[in-house]
């Protein structure tokens, strides 16, 4: 779902809404940029890529607890760097930014962690695969992962194995983000099944589900113009999956991959895919899109999206809106939704 | 109507310029004073702010090595992998600068200074050669410049402050954020080397540096005492001066309401020109006394406090509040018997002595409640509020009682009179009495404060003193590098002196207490020079060879312990052998023998040592120190400079505290000049029988002065006690409260002759004017009154 959430550029001198959402359309000097038809070497492209400016492990989850009740689940883990370089020692140019959430239909839990490279508080190993900020944790092979995080009112422990193929986005992996032709090395893994308890402040609640880990890098992912997007990741119960996102810039840019169950795909280009705000909430002050009809014609998709909670706010150093929904229309299914840039 | 009649009143200051002069002249001064300490105290505190800002101490609990070593590297990160959000800080001295170094990333929210919320600074801070960001006052080149960080001081990043220390990968502190993720791992299981330092409510240095500012936060409350007393002076003053102009204008038909309201808006604008003049004064009278005050703040605990003003909105503010707020509370029982006074009734003095006698009893009641409320306090009073409302209680009884006091005095002397001038002298002082009574209050207040101020800090010298003594028994201290160095200069001193002292300590819980405890060898020097507030027989012998400990007198109220009684340091019961004095140590501290300390913290090895040898080979060994061991000058300390720097810290404290003395007694001098000036006028009908019937008008002149400096002296006489409780209250009530140690109480009798000397040279000064305007009266004037209807 998401070629979003560089937050941490926030940091970087060049920062300001002008240069798109949280300095995302601001330059890559000295950095990498990525390039058509890319191969993916695995393990080694599950760790860190520091020669790129940004880079995500960012994980969601649906799930339903033994209480009958549903629930999302978060875990991100972000890399910024300063200069593409990495090296041990407080001088070291990485910097990294950890999310979690839990969401209820009626509660949003929500903690942030930011820590140094180079002295070992937080980093990302390919082989074995360990990506960690603290003592959050993501670790162990698709067949086999744990995953762990708290904040002061909650926390969770759940371990995860995929039924299902890596699925890359755009052009093989090389996905498109601007007109002009911003781009990221974008993948998913959609297929991952889990399990695990979370710890609220009513209780302690056994849940399974499913998650869905979006891997992404680049150095200069977004349009100057563009200063927000919609992002769906949406599993429907046929066994079929949709990411689809649009970019709010002086004009809307739009991409979709449709998964099927077997985790062959289809890339739609710019168009094919829209989706328009039916119902707004007032969310952290501001008027926050909740209910959408999302479209894919080519497909047969005609959907309404809707949040479980409509006040699924991080309110992190860059707040933004991240949550689970619901799927009825012409398909049905549950995902995620995450929205950036509404001030 | 209405200009007509502003004019009128208005032209009885064109009339006496001099009254306009006094009253503003009044005002003006008691908003100074008031505001000349506020402004000292707020600069002062500002600074401390940004200092305890820096380093987090007041709002965050923070990881400490038990032994005082530094913390790893690599158990910080175990620790934030265990679930511990902590924030690692490092710090130390390069030359004149200290330096902090942080992790904006994972510091606190209010622990990093304001500048750094900055993030754009971010790149540059954390960056290889980080950009280091500095008080205003430090003298680096290349830095960034931020008010917002305490004076002196100099913050990077911790990596870049790590490399410029030489000590990479290891820091001081790690301060723990206030929130915490649920199950997060025991500190225990992860660092059990490390200690959990509960959040200071203020700062150490805060703490310390309160005991000073409380004496000068005494010395305002004070002088707002004073100065109200003056202001009710000059504003009572203003109105007996004007009751004939206000009789004319009713005469005339107009209103009394709108002759009071009249009246209050041209006090406000006086009351707010004089507030602007005072302020102004008081900024002067800061400016002039700051550079000491911040002097002695860094002497005396290393707190450092530019020593520059700022103009603050704060003092600005309640300078002008008390000169409006003074004026408000003075003009009102002064508006009220103005619009009681009947249309066709005179203003007399001896009219006032009647009326203010029947306000007399009344005022003696208030005076012996309060009086009553302070005495009960004395006995129970254990918190700073309560403390302060004795104070209160107990000055403003004081004051009240005082023209009560003077009168059953002046009835007593005037029974044992002979003679008639003598006769008609004291009669005439008792009838004067009333329109002094306030002037003679603000100087008992004054000189009190003066009295109380001077003896606690007379006593914190004394006791500081001593206290120096028993702390810096040896002759010499040398501090090594390192543990190898220390152990070749004990090697070398050993055969050369008569005893090496050796200095541990570790940092460890007394009673759920942070304690720093000490190992002492058993030596002579401990039993000669110490001496404890309460103690067994033998208090050293026990420690050594019973295995007690001794227990600073702060640990001890803190933890309600007493000598007799067990405490345990790790898992070692130790019998309390004697409590002893630790002043301004905001920490418990105790004593446990040499031997012992070595089995409880083997990792802790002595860097300082206390050197004994005779006082004459002092310069030949540190002599030999240098050349021949090699050791750097400013690894050794000689006891004496320590001494003489200390002493030299007071004597500047005891600049500011006799600047405001003088100060204070200045203006109450001139509130006795005021009255003075009024009944001047008054008393000539009284006086003109007396010179009528012989008395020379120098004779009258030479009375009055000796009776105003009779007057001072008999004030000052009961102000002596006054100022004593005062003290004891800021001694034995306040500072126990504070800071949790008590100051013991010395007496000063010639500060006290001095300063009652001051003050009746300052009721003297005052009386000089009046006195001579009466012996040049022209007689035509003296005559003049028995001619008139008056």
């Amino acid at each position: 779902m998401n070629a979003k959430l560089i937050f941490i550029l926030l940091w970087l001198p060049v920062t300001s809404l002008a240069q798109g959402f949280a300095g995302l359309g601001s330059g890559a000097e000295g950095f990498k940029l990525p390039e058509t038809n890319p191969t993916f070497q695995f393990p080694s492209d599950d760790g860190s890529h520091p020669d790129f400016r940004i880079e995500w492990w960012y994980l969601t989850a649906n799930l339903q607890g033994s209480d009958g009740q549903d629930y999302g689940l978060q875990w991100t883990l972000f890399r910024t760097a300063l200069a593409p370089k990495d090296y041990e020692g407080w001088s070291s140019p990485q910097l990294w930014m950890g999310h979690a959430a839990v969401t209820t239909p009626d509660a949003h839990f929500v903690a942030e962690r930011l820590a140094r490279g180079g002295i070992g508080q937080a980093g990302v190993t390919a082989d074995p695969f360990e990506a960690w900020i603290d003592e959050w944790i993501f670790s162990g092979p698709d067949s086999g992962a744990v995953l762990r995080a708290a904040g002061p009112n909650f926390a969770y422990d759940m371990s995860m194995y995929a039924i299902g193929p890596r699925v890359f986005h755009g052009t093989a992996g090389y996905s498109l983000k601007s007109a002009e032709g911003q781009a990221s090395y974008y993948f998913s893994q959609p297929f991952y099944k889990i399990e695990g308890t979370l710890q609220l402040p009513l209780g302690d609640v056994y849940v399974t589900g499913d998650a869905w880990l979006d891997r992404e890098w680049s150095s200069k992912p977004l349009g100057s113009d563009q200063t927000g997007w919609d992002w769906f990741s949406l599993s429907f119960d046929d066994g079929s999956k949709l990411m689809g996102f649009l970019l709010r810039g002086d004009s809307v840019f739009t991409q979709a991959t449709l998964i099927d169950e077997e985790g062959a795909t289809v890339a739609y280009s710019d168009g094919a895919f829209t989706a328009e705000p039916i119902k707004q909430s007032q969310v952290a002050g501001r008027d926050v899109p909740t209910t959408w009809r999302v479209l894919l014609p080519d497909a047969g998709i005609d959907i309404v999206v809707t949040a479980l909670n409509t006040q699924s706010w991080m309110d992190t150093s860059v707040p933004y809106w991240e949550g689970p929904v619901r799927v009825t229309g012409s398909h049905t299914g549950i995902g995620y939704l995450e929205m950036t840039g509404y001030e | 109507m209405i200009a007509v009649t502003f004019a009128a009143l208005w032209g009885h200051w064109w009339r006496s310029p001099l009254q306009l002069f006094t009253l503003l002249a009044g005002l003006a001064l008691a908003t100074a004073l008031w505001s000349g300490v506020q402004a000292i105290n707020a600069e002062a505190r500002a600074s401390y702010d940004a200092a305890s800002a820096t380093l987090g101490e007041a709002q965050f609990d923070r990881l400490v090595h038990r032994d005082g070593l530094p913390i790893g590297q690599d158990t910080y990160v175990r620790l934030r992998r265990g679930g511990w959000l902590v924030s690692p800080v490092i710090e130390g001295r390069i030359g004149d600068v200290r330096f902090i170094g942080l992790d904006p990333l994972t510091a606190p929210g209010g622990m990093a200074p304001i500048g750094l919320i900055n993030m754009n600074d971010l790149q540059g801070f954390i960056s290889a050669d980080g950009r280091i960001i500095a008080a205003p006052d430090v003298l680096l080149d290349g830095v960034k410049f931020d008010p917002a960080i305490a004076p002196g001081t100099a913050i990077a990043d911790v990596g870049t402050v790590q490399v410029l220390l030489g000590r990479r990968a290891e820091f001081d502190a790690l301060v723990v954020r206030s929130e915490q993720p649920l199950g997060q791992a025991s500190l225990e299981d992860i660092a059990p080397e490390l200690t959990r330092r509960v959040a200071q409510s203020g700062s150490d240095i805060g703490r310390l540096t309160n005991s000073f500012h409380l004496n000068l936060s005494a010395f305002g409350l004070l002088s707002f005492a004073v100065g109200i007393f003056i202001v009710q002076g000059a504003i009572g003053l203003a109105f007996e001066q004007r009751r004939g102009t206000v009789q004319t204008l009713r005469t005339l038909g107009v209103p009394m309401q709108f002759l009071v309201l009249l009246i209050v808006v041209e006090l406000l604008w006086l009351a707010l020109i004089a507030g602007l003049i005072g302020v102004g004064l008081g900024y002067l009278i800061a400016a002039f006394l700051m550079p000491d005050v911040s002097a002695t703040l860094r002497g005396l605990y290393g707190a450092d406090v530019v020593g520059t003003l700022k103009l603050r909105l704060i003092w600005l503010a309640s300078g002008m509040a008390i000169s409006i707020f003074g004026t408000v509370l003075a003009a009102s029982t002064a508006l009220w018997k103005l619009s009681r006074m009947p249309l066709n009734v005179g203003a007399q003095p001896r009219a006032i002595s009647v009326i203010a006698g029947r306000g007399e009893k009344a005022q003696v009641a208030a005076s012996a409640v309060l009086l009553l409320v302070a005495f009960v306090l004395g006995l129970t009073a254990d918190e700073i509020l309560t403390g302060f409302v004795l104070l209160g209680a107990l000055l403003i009884g004081a004051a009240l009682g005082l023209p009560t006091v003077l009168r059953v005095l002046l009835d007593g002397v005037a029974q044992y009179s002979r003679g008639v001038i003598a006769s008609w002298f004291w009669a005439d002082t008792r009838q004067q009495l009333p329109g002094l009574s306030l002037a003679l209050m603000a100087l008992m207040l004054a000189m009190a404060t003066n009295v109380g101020v001077s003896t606690m800090v007379s006593s914190f010298r004394l006791t500081f003193v001593a206290f120096l003594d028993q702390r810096l028994s040896s002759e010499l201290y040398v501090t090594a590098e390192g543990p190898e160095q220390a152990a070749y200069m004990v090697d070398f001193m050993t055969p050369q002196v008569d005893a090496v002292l050796p200095i541990m300590s570790a940092q460890v819980q007394i009673s759920g207490r942070p304690t720093d405890v000490f190992g002492a060898r058993d030596h002579t020097t401990y039993r000669d020079n110490w001496t404890f507030l309460t103690a067994g027989l033998t208090p050293w012998e026990d420690v050594h060879t019973d295995a007690a400990v001794l227990i600073s007198e702060q640990l001890a109220r803190s933890a309600d312990l007493q000598v007799g009684d067990v405490v345990n340091i790790g898992q070692q019961p130790l019998k309390i052998a004697g409590v002893y004095a630790d002043y301004g140590n905001p920490i418990g501290q105790a004593i446990i023998a040499e031997s012992l300390f070595k089995t409880l913290f083997p990792n802790v090895l002595a860097l300082r040592f206390g050197l004994r040898l005779p006082l004459e080979d002092v310069d030949a060994f540190v002599e030999g120190l240098k050349s021949e061991a090699g050791l750097p000058a400013s690894s050794v300390v000689n006891q004496a400079s320590i001494k003489a720097y200390s002493l030299a810290i007071f004597d500047r404290t005891f600049t500011v505290t006799a600047a405001l003395n003088i100060l204070t007694l200045s203006v109450a001098g001139f509130a006795i000049l005021m009255s003075l000036l009024t009944l001047t006028a008054m008393r000539v009908p009284q006086l003109a029988p007396a010179w009528a019937m012989g008395l020379t008008r120098w004779k009258l002149g030479l009375l009055e002065l000796f009776r105003t400096v009779m007057l001072a002296l008999l004030t000052g006489v009961i102000a002596l006690p006054l100022g004593l409780a005062l003290a004891w209250v800021l001694l034995a009530v306040v500072n126990v409260a504070a800071f949790g140690w008590r100051l013991p109480m010395f007496l000063f009798p010639w500060d006290y002759a001095q300063l009652g000397a001051l003050a009746i040279l300052a009721a003297g000064l005052a009386a000089l004017w009046p006195a001579m305007q009466l012996v040049r009266m022209p007689p035509a004037d003296l005559l003049k009154v028995f001619s008139n209807e008056r």
